[in-house]
């Protein structure tokens, strides 16, 4: 691979290209914060273009992974390591998910962020980098690397611009995931010093990791995976993170950061361990549909908007692993669009949230009330983007989770339509939490004097939310372009642990 | 020893040579440089190690013996050796303006900390118990004075009379552990114990008392836990600039020996002393981190890091019996001196900016609001914060996965997960001054200094920039292993 093919992979560029907008911000006046902002805009939405380019080369019907970089790295007394990426039916949708995502929240903090706006636009970028890259590394020391290196922008933040209690989340946030990732950086050199390579592909190609040693790598895998989701009862950090983080910071920690946990469970967990998979499979389930409802039930009980956007994530997320370890057709693919529509819609209601509070800046549902008669455009769109998360059929939700029940209902590994059952329960408690929340906001008079004077949404606002609905609807009407870009792939995953677990079976 | 015989043989320690009678010759001239062109001495001991570094990089690729096998020049001794030189060459950076700042300036200082460079290259290249010895005194005497050089202040003095209290205590038990070994073996010559050992002419449990003795001497000088008593305090009380020299220095004078003895010549010992080594890596690595979390001086949390990355090094000891892993094992220690070394100055360098007279401007809470103010220097601190912690992609988590690696390699996952767990916990009082520098308002005042300015930024980019294209120092450390150790 000579030098001009390395940098005009796609992957590559669409990896490292939001570094060329942290390099022309470093050079700008930090007074001159337009030009800044348009600069992260331009540059993350350029990295968007080029993940629409890595789209149309990408061959659906290819379950392999494709426009492979692969170049040694590190190669020096006994490490096998390299710079390895690549992109398969798995990751495509989250990648273009990050790209889709970055420069709408960035969009979102052009009046929000008024503060040190060029290390915002800085730490912003280089979040990019980290999480296409965890997407793309199929290489456990470069995941290593991305996926402890999202972080530290992360980090920054929430504790430079996040709420009141913004430091102790940012600290219970970095320690948190820390404490996952580094037991699961045990597993990555244990697995490198056993199997001699740290290339997932070779490691599952290689398939000899005995069963109960696959079972230790997985709890390991899983502690890093299960945090980041969070699977319930590790989910204690998210209220806070995202209750201090400011909008933009939230929307891409429920948007991307927390697929980063249900991906490495899709990516490296389900692929190399799969006897162990097939053996947990069940104890997985059960904590998901705990989460499912357990998520749904805190909601209802906030009286903080934020918070309760916060808690339905723990419960949708519950969804997605239900799915992802219903190890099926259906599940997986329902668990795969099920994170995309999660991204999309718990993005736009934290969108939709941050509207509200810079106009207000309180969250407390109590302090609003009849909002329909004065800020109807927004009532509308808020509307939409609730009733998308509730899973309301013809809105993108829907068909993820009914993916997913179809595949929980039907699966041989769960084996029995119970954890199916409890969750469709948490499609009703949805509705229930996400309708009070609506109705609190908008419906009924308006009975505080400050809400008489709210202005409608301007333009820019309406530009931040419109991509995220044509989503919604899109999916929600047509979902079948998105099945088929993983199909390929998912059927091979399948398959694999199909065959896997059958032969470790005794 | 003819005439020709002994020029071949000081042809072969050039750089050990001319380290010392440059600081002979510039104890001489430094007479004649008035008080305030003391710029001129600080220069001169510059020019004399880099002409040394110099030296040692030409000797790439020897491997062989001087003085009848006491001295080996090999990988191992030239990667220290231009270890320690590069970091004399920081220490002189770090030195000059804050020297004069806390008017402390004089020529003894750069002639002393030349001394104790040479003691720690003659660290790297002794392979015989009384030239470690001899050594070990000659990087400490030195470096004791350094420490109370901010004489007639109280903490400097103090720093000066503990550190060589304890210190001469630690030779003490040295010395005694040499002549123990000497007792059982007959030998001094570490190549000499190891083929009586395999003759077996030694008696193994006299060889035991011995190497534990030498151990907790040189325990003292990396500051393992229980023999770390001396450190905080030392670090805090002597000057900064000393601080950070010896940080880096003593470590590697101190390892330089560790390893040199324990994988040459004890290796026999192995069934007992890995034990012993694992109590000693995980009690340093515990105790630094946790103790770090209550400090609220920059100096004591660092003091209390730099035990727990002393820790981290000591785990690459502890299989030092399984010859498979060892190569490993000892490169991942040399390559964790090094990350250690750019994180320790690029820490150091920031803390000395922010300094001032009096030891005000030390502690965490005066880093308030630096992000604001300084963005570039608290950029740099973060990045050391975050590589000590060894998050990626920083040296510090390179090298803290290589030397995982080797640990678990051994076969020791039980600490290997010690050590992540504490890393976690190291990860809360870095980030409290991460925390301070950008999330809470403050006017610091930073002091102009170009050449710290010059070091703090090309330890910062280096820990990025070799973090991710580490391959060359990776390959280095395991040649300079195999040349040693094969």
């Amino acid at each position: 691979m000579n030098f001009l093919d390395f940098l005009l992979n796609p992957l590559n560029l669409v990896t490292f290209f939001p570094l060329v907008g942290v390099l022309v911000i470093l050079f700008i006046n930090r007074e001159n914060s337009n030009a800044i902002r348009w600069i992260a805009l331009i540059a993350s939405t350029l990295t968007f273009g080029i993940s629409l380019w890595m789209l149309v080369l990408f061959n659906p019907a290819d379950p392999d992974l494709q426009m492979v970089v692969n170049i040694p790295w590190i190669q020096v007394a006994g490490w096998e390591i390299s710079y390895f990426l690549g992109i398969d039916g798995l990751s495509i949708l989250l990648v273009l998910l990050t790209t889709f995502l970055t420069p709408i929240s960035i969009l979102s903090t052009w009046t929000a962020v008024e503060e040190r706006v060029k290390e915002f636009m800085l730490f912003f970028l280089l979040l990019e980098v980290g999480m296409v890259g965890v997407f793309l590394s199929l290489d456990l020391f470069l995941f290593y690397i991305f996926w402890e290196f999202t972080l530290v922008p992360m980090y920054f933040l929430i504790g430079i611009w996040g709420g009141p209690n913004r430091v102790y989340a940012a600290i219970k946030f970095f320690l948190y995931t820390m404490a996952g990732s580094i037991l699961m950086l045990l597993a990555i050199l244990w697995l490198g010093i056993s199997q001699g390579t740290f290339s997932v592909p070779e490691i599952i190609a290689a398939g000899v990791i005995p069963g109960d040693i696959q079972l230790w790598l997985f709890l390991a895998f899983a502690a890093a995976f299960a945090i980041k989701v969070p699977m319930w009862p590790l989910h204690s950090w998210l209220p806070d993170a995202h209750v201090e983080a400011p909008t933009a910071g939230s929307v891409i920690l429920a948007g991307v950061l927390l697929k980063m946990g249900t991906y490495g469970f899709l990516r490296f967990n389900l692929s190399m361990f799969p006897e162990a998979s097939v053996r947990l499979a069940p104890w997985i389930a059960v904590l998901a549909v705990i989460g499912i409802i357990y998520g749904a039930m805190v909601s209802y009980a906030q009286k903080d908007v934020k918070k309760l956007v916060a808690y339905s994530s723990v419960s949708h997320l519950g969804f997605v692993m239900l799915g992802l370890f219903a190890i099926n057709l259906q599940g997986i693919e329902g668990g795969i669009l099920q994170m995309i529509n999660h991204g999309i819609s718990t993005g736009a209601l934290f969108l939709v949230v941050g509207m509200i509070y810079e106009r207000r800046h309180t969250r407390d549902m109590d302090s609003f009330g009849g909002l329909w008669k004065v800020m109807p455009v927004y009532a509308v769109l808020t509307l939409i983007v609730t009733l998308s998360s509730m899973g309301l059929p013809g809105l993108n939700g829907f068909v993820g989770e009914f993916t997913i029940l179809l595949g929980a209902f039907g699966s041989k590994v769960l084996n029995t339509p119970w954890f199916a059952a409890l969750a469709a329960i948490g499609i009703i408690l949805a509705a229930v939490y996400l309708l009070y929340m609506f109705q609190k906001l908008f419906l009924g008079p308006v009975d505080k004097e400050e809400n008489r004077v709210l202005m409608d949404m301007n333009l820019r606002e309406i530009v931040t939310l419109v991509p995220l609905l044509i989503f919604i609807f899109w999916i929600g009407l047509y979902p079948s372009p998105f099945f088929n870009l993983m199909e390929a792939s998912v059927a091979k995953l399948v398959e694999n642990i199909q065959v896997a677990a059958m032969a470790g079976l005794p | 020893m003819t005439l020709a015989e002994l020029a071949a043989n000081l042809a072969k320690i050039l750089p050990l040579v001319v380290v010392i009678l440059w600081a002979c010759v510039l104890l001489l001239v430094d007479l004649f440089v008035p008080k305030e062109r003391k710029a001129w001495t600080a220069i001169l001991a510059a020019v004399g190690m880099i002409v040394a570094l110099g030296l040692s990089i030409t000797q790439t690729g020897m491997n062989s013996e001087a003085f009848g096998g006491m001295i080996v020049v090999d990988g191992f001794a030239q990667f220290l050796t231009i270890l320690v030189l590069g970091s004399g060459l920081v220490a002189v950076m770090l030195s000059y303006d804050y020297l004069t700042r806390l008017d402390i300036q004089r020529g003894e200082y750069y002639v002393l900390l030349m001394f104790s460079i040479s003691g720690m290259i003659l660290m790297a290249l002794a392979a015989d118990l009384i030239v470690i010895f001899l050594a070990l005194e000659l990087l400490s005497i030195p470096l004791y004075v350094l420490a109370g050089f901010a004489r007639p202040q109280p903490a400097s003095e103090e720093a000066a009379i503990k550190y060589f209290l304890l210190g001469a205590f630690a030779s003490g038990f040295v010395v005694y552990g040499v002549a123990i070994v000497f007792g059982a073996s007959g030998q001094t010559g570490l190549n000499n114990i190891f083929q009586g050992i395999q003759g077996g002419s030694v008696d193994l449990a006299l060889l035991a008392v011995g190497a534990a003795l030498i151990l907790v001497g040189l325990g003292f000088k990396v500051a393992a836990v229980p023999f770390h008593m001396w450190t905080p305090d030392v670090y805090e009380g002597a000057p900064s600039s000393v601080t950070a020299f010896m940080a880096v220095g003593a470590k590697i004078g101190g390892f330089a020996a560790l390893l040199r003895i324990f994988v040459s010549s004890f290796g026999v010992l192995a069934v007992d002393f890995t034990a012993v080594l694992w109590g000693l890596a995980v009690l340093t690595i515990i105790l630094g981190n946790v103790v770090a979390i209550a400090q609220k001086n920059i100096k004591r949390m660092l003091a209390y890091s730099s035990i727990a990355q002393a820790g981290f090094i000591l785990m690459a000891l502890v299989p030092y019996g399984q010859e498979d892993v060892i190569g490993d094992a000892v490169a991942a220690a040399l390559f964790y001196l090094l990350a250690y070394a750019f994180m320790n100055f690029a820490a150091w360098a920031v803390v000395i900016t922010l300094e001032k007279a009096e030891g005000k401007g030390l502690a965490i809470e005066d880093y308030a609001g630096m992000g604001r103010k300084y963005p570039i220097l608290a950029a740099i601190m973060t990045i050391a914060m975050l590589s000590f912690t060894g998050v990626p992609p920083t040296l510090g988590f390179v090298g803290k996965f290589y030397l995982f690696r080797a640990v678990i390699d051994g076969g020791f996952v039980g600490l290997a997960l010690i050590g992540v767990l504490t890393s976690l916990v190291s990860a809360y009082y870095y980030l409290r001054v991460v925390v301070n520098m950008y999330m809470r308002p403050g006017e610091p005042v930073v002091q102009r200094d170009n050449w710290v300015y010059l070091t703090a930024a090309v330890a910062g980019i280096g820990i990025i920039v070799l973090g991710i294209f580490s391959l060359p120092l990776l390959t280095w450390a395991a040649k300079a292993t195999m040349s040693a150790f094969s």
